[in-house]
């Protein structure tokens, strides 16, 4: 097997990673732009996606596509409960408070669904069976494939989402000077909120085209964590960045278990973001000042 | 009569304490189960002594740590590694622990601490997911295999031995927790806690007032994580075996935890955080079936309800109760 | 902020502390009848399909005593705590099983990595413990009060290796997964494949978390391995099974006795045909000779398993099975004296168990030979035995 070979196998991989660490990211910076907070929850919607779609399906018989939408609806609602019941009441709250709130949020998601599901992984079906595609010399599943396609239509419509729609508008518009948006009349507080309900739809997106592989309640961590390492190489507040932050880290990241060793792989994206955080604070894609001394 | 009572316990009430905790085994041991309740309580001591320096960093001076697992390793795998991979005395290890970490924390502080609110919260946690990954991979502290550390003796006497049980432990888990916690009350009435506070409150006002903010954001930032590589290196050789999920994300999320719970701006709180979510899941089944669950829950209730933590909750409760105002410190 | 006005309250803390140790106290009174066996599984870790059946296995174990009028007239009582995986767990267990709940002897836990962790704190606490982990080390050197069930690791890598030699292999990629069991077994690789003449070309690490294992396979296609061993238990496994299958790849696979259990042929479906482990006897009973003594114990503790949880028995609930048995009758013989149950678990011989026939000594807390475990080869979703 040739080494070109190999490298074109390790990009596809990276680049199907990619696109699960970009809808992550994607949440995150939803998240910080309209609230400035961090969610450390975000991996958890991308559990809590994956485990009410293998419910509908396999306990409510759903179609895999019915299940998958309402799942999404599902766990986008429960972004919203989240926003309302916890992150309102801490809007004043310090910088500390909020991040502990957010972090004792994953801790209930987590704790809820061992509760209610168990411990076992849960699993649905491969959106579709056969063959796996060969690209040239790579090979790659079918379910990479829709993993891809979605992560790239989702991303496509938060993008139209944002461009045209009035509710896209004036959250882009609460985003940049949130007095300002409720000058012209703009009601921050359901920006807010629809900024929760649809990072938690995009985090449930990822875990939807991942149920396939099994999750159960502690799985979203990992996710989560990888997702949120994306957000800060992309730069923080940032929708492209966020997406080319996903990419790159995912590529990164199978580059170095493929040339280098497998052992680290794990810590090479922290290595990144630490970096990151040090030399560019701003991301690696724009000029914009962090916040620093 | 009854406020010359409450007047005297406050004026004496660190030294009732200390009373307190030494005669505990005292009370203890009457019971068939007393020496695992010793146990417990000389893990809820290793934690005290870890928030209460995460206290200090986070609750004094404001800087939030999402890696203090790390510190916390760091310390309990010097010791571990001194003692068994080199066979030098224990308090080498103490030793080492201590100075590494103060040396760590000195070269990091510097980068670390110029971020801030979620900037900094990010590095620490990626500073602690690292070491993580360091102490999973590296050959000499036994990758995630783990490592068997031996057991603490002094002058030959084994500290945590059959024979001698948890007492020993105990006596000695506690006395160098009471003396960190007395060492960090004196800390935060001095001219460093004040300015502490100041940076908390303001950076900008506090810079404007002549502080030198990254001279004492680094020095908190060594102190407390030298109190938890002191809590490392006594874990370590109570625990006698060390592997690295213990030093993970959890763990520092465990300590945040007792933090808050406890109330993060005050050491007392410290002390009583640790000792609650350490003895809470082993006295109450329900918890240890569903800890996360628990944890989590209490964790946010804590955070709307209650920000400042039980130990002001406490203490607004013990002024209602001695029917005093705003005397005492 | 910071300025304590009562701060008293330190008094108050301890109080409640107190309060609180002697409520528990007072519950926790009771008659000294039973003979109290305590149990440390994992059954929501990353072993959770280890550690459940041995849970479910030592429940039904001490219904049927119980059932059977109990131990000399004692009734027998489990103490079970999950110990999730986590080291730091399973020691608090240990201390809590022998301080608190007082039991006469502990088995488990499910892994390796917890089961190194308790051997300072079993000993230290004079307690008997049959492991239920399969580290060589555990028994390797003998403990005084720590025994083991399980065929060891290296035995596994063993039993594999020379049946790689006999096909004729020579060169073999290896992959295992991040953590304790996987490095255990990258250890007995790397020191048993030199005894067989087999050379390791490639040596790859995943995480049971990663969705796409590839990219290590990419990697591992681009040697001449002519084989390739797996080293994790069932979730991974299953992934890194039908990656190969994606990727097409035809060197024959070679995994761990960690996915001697339904739930792996369960996850990887057709990926799992062909796949060979090295095992103990049980999952392919039937069709052994009705000469062999294990036979008829193998078949009883299936049907009952099969009939209680309504699940297929496997090794690991066997690891249980034999654990507790061999602690029975030495409670039988030895009465509530720890010290004596010891004793007799060390004398235990021609013990017919699940994983084989045990033969304890003071040398040997492990009791297991190399005839124990067989080679089996996933056929049509089923096991078939090999040889």
């Amino acid at each position: 097997m040739k080494f070109a070979d190999q490298l074109l196998q390790y990009l596809i991989n990276g680049i199907t990673n990619g696109g699960i660490y970009a809808l992550i990211a994607l949440g995150f910076t939803i998240i910080y732009k309209s609230t400035d907070i961090i969610n450390f929850a975000q991996g958890e919607f991308v559990m809590l996606g994956a485990v009410f779609m293998s419910t509908l399906y396999n306990r409510a018989h759903l179609s895999l596509p019915v299940s998958f939408g309402f799942s999404v609806l599902a766990v986008a609602a429960v972004g919203i409960l989240m926003e309302v019941l916890m992150i309102h009441p801490l809007r004043d709250g310090s910088v500390i408070s909020q991040i502990m709130a957010t972090i004792g949020a994953s801790i209930f998601f987590r704790g809820s669904v061992m509760l209610i599901w168990g411990r076992n992984d849960l699993f649905v079906p491969f959106f579709s069976c056969g063959q796996p595609y060969r690209f040239f010399s790579a090979i790659f599943d079918r379910q990479y494939v829709w993993i891809l396609v979605i992560a790239l239509i989702s991303m496509g419509v938060l993008h139209l989402f944002y461009e045209k729609t009035t509710h896209g508008k004036a959250m882009t518009a609460c985003s940049a000077n949130k007095k300002a948006s409720m000058l012209v009349g703009i009601n921050v507080q359901t920006m807010v909120i629809l900024s929760f309900g649809l990072s938690a739809a995009l985090g449930a997106v990822a875990g939807g085209v991942l149920a396939p592989f099994g999750m159960k309640y502690d799985s979203g961590v990992t996710f989560g964590l990888k997702g949120f390492c994306a957000a800060i190489v992309g730069g923080l507040g940032n929708n492209v960045g966020a997406m080319v932050g996903g990419f790159v880290l995912g590529v990164v990241e199978e580059l170095g278990a493929g040339l280098i060793s497998s052992n680290y792989k794990n810590a090479l994206s922290f290595c990144i973001l630490l970096a990151v955080l040090l030399i560019r604070p701003q991301g690696i894609l724009f000029i914009r000042s962090g916040e620093r001394v | 009569m009854i406020k010359r009572v409450w007047k005297v316990i406050e004026q004496f009430h660190f030294l009732l304490f200390c009373l307190l905790v030494l005669s505990l085994p005292l009370i203890l041991r009457r019971f068939e189960a007393g020496d695992y309740y010793l146990s417990v309580l000389v893990l809820a001591g290793i934690s005290s002594i870890v928030v209460i320096g995460l206290n200090l960093l986070m609750g004094y001076a404001g800087q939030i740590s999402l890696g203090h697992a790390a510190f916390f390793g760091l310390g309990a795998y010097s010791s571990g590694i001194v003692t068994i991979r080199y066979g030098l005395s224990p308090w080498l290890g103490f030793a080492l622990s201590i100075g590494l970490n103060a040396v760590v924390a000195y070269i990091l502080a510097e980068p670390i601490l110029k971020l801030k609110g979620h900037y900094l919260a990010m590095a620490t946690l990626g500073l602690g997911m690292i070491f993580l990954t360091l102490f999973s991979n590296l050959a000499i502290t036994g990758g995630s295999e783990g490592l068997s550390v031996a057991k603490l003796s002094i002058l030959g006497y084994v500290l945590n031995s059959r024979e001698l049980k948890e007492v020993n432990y105990y006596y000695f888990t506690w006395s160098i927790a009471l003396l960190l916690m007395h060492l960090a009350l004196n800390l935060v009435n001095s001219r460093v806690g004040r300015a502490l506070r100041a940076i908390h409150a303001s950076e900008i006002a506090a810079h404007s007032i002549g502080v030198d903010i990254a001279k004492f954001k680094t020095q908190v930032f060594v102190i407390s994580a030298v109190y938890a590589g002191v809590a490392g290196s006594i874990f370590a050789h109570y625990s006698t075996f060390l592997c690295p999920p213990d030093f993970g994300l959890t763990q520092s999320i465990r300590l945040l935890t007792m933090g808050v719970i406890g109330g993060m701006s005050s050491i007392w709180g410290a002390v009583l955080g640790a000792a609650i979510l350490t003895m809470l899941p082993q006295l109450l089944d329900v918890f240890a079936e569903y800890d996360i669950l628990v944890y989590g829950l209490v964790l946010i209730l804590a955070i709307i309800f209650m920000p400042q933590g039980m130990s002001q909750k406490i203490s607004l409760g013990w002024e209602k109760l001695t029917g005093q105002g705003s005397q005492g410190s | 902020m910071g300025r304590k006005k009562g701060k008293l309250f330190g008094i108050l803390v301890m109080c409640v502390v107190s309060g609180l140790f002697l409520v528990q106290t007072a519950f926790s009174a009771e008659s000294k009848k039973p003979y109290k066996i305590g149990a440390i599984f994992d059954i929501s870790g990353k072993a959770s399909a280890l550690g459940t059946p041995e849970k479910q296995t030592a429940e039904m174990v001490v219904e049927q005593v119980n059932k059977a009028g109990g131990i000399n007239g004692h009734p027998l009582e489990l103490v079970f705590y999950d110990t999730a995986s986590d080291t730091q767990k399973a020691i608090e267990s240990v201390n809590k099983l022998v301080k608190k709940d007082k039991v006469l002897a502990i088995i488990g836990p499910s892994t390796s990595g917890e089961s190194m962790a308790i051997i300072e704190t079993i000993q230290n606490n004079e307690i008997p413990n049959i492991s239920c982990a399969a580290r060589i080390e555990i028994t390797d050197p003998p403990k005084k009060w720590v025994f083991k069930t399980p065929q060891t690791d290296r035995q596994a890598m063993a039993k594999i290796l020379g049946y790689m030699k006999k096909q004729g292999i020579k060169k073999i990629a290896f992959m295992s997964v991040e953590g304790g069991f996987g490095s255990g077994g990258l250890v007995q690789v790397d020191s048993l494949s030199p005894e067989f003449g087999i050379e390791v070309v490639a040596r790859e690490k995943f995480s049971e978390d990663d969705t796409n294992m590839t990219t290590q396979l990419t990697k591992i296609r681009g040697t001449d391995a002519q084989a390739l061993i797996v080293w994790c238990t069932d979730k991974g496994s299953a992934k890194v099974a039908s990656n190969i299958r994606q990727l097409g790849m035809t060197i024959p696979i070679f995994m761990s006795h960690g996915i001697a259990s339904m739930k792996f042929i369960e996850q990887a479906k057709e990926a799992a045909e062909g796949i060979i482990f090295p095992a103990g006897r049980l999952l392919v009973f039937d069709s052994l000779p009705d000469t062999d003594p294990q036979k008829k114990v193998l078949a009883k503790y299936a049907a009952d398993f099969k009939a209680k949880y309504n699940t297929t028995a496997d090794t690991f609930g066997g690891h249980a099975w034999d654990a507790l048995n061999i602690v029975i009758r030495a409670i039988e013989k030895a009465g509530d004296d720890i010290n004596r149950i010891r004793d007799e678990i060390e004398k235990t011989k021609n013990f017919v168990g699940i994983g084989g026939v045990f033969n304890f000594s003071e040398k040997d807390h492990h009791g297991l030979g190399p005839e124990s475990l067989v080679m089996i080869k996933i056929v049509n979703g089923k096991w078939t035995y090999l040889e």
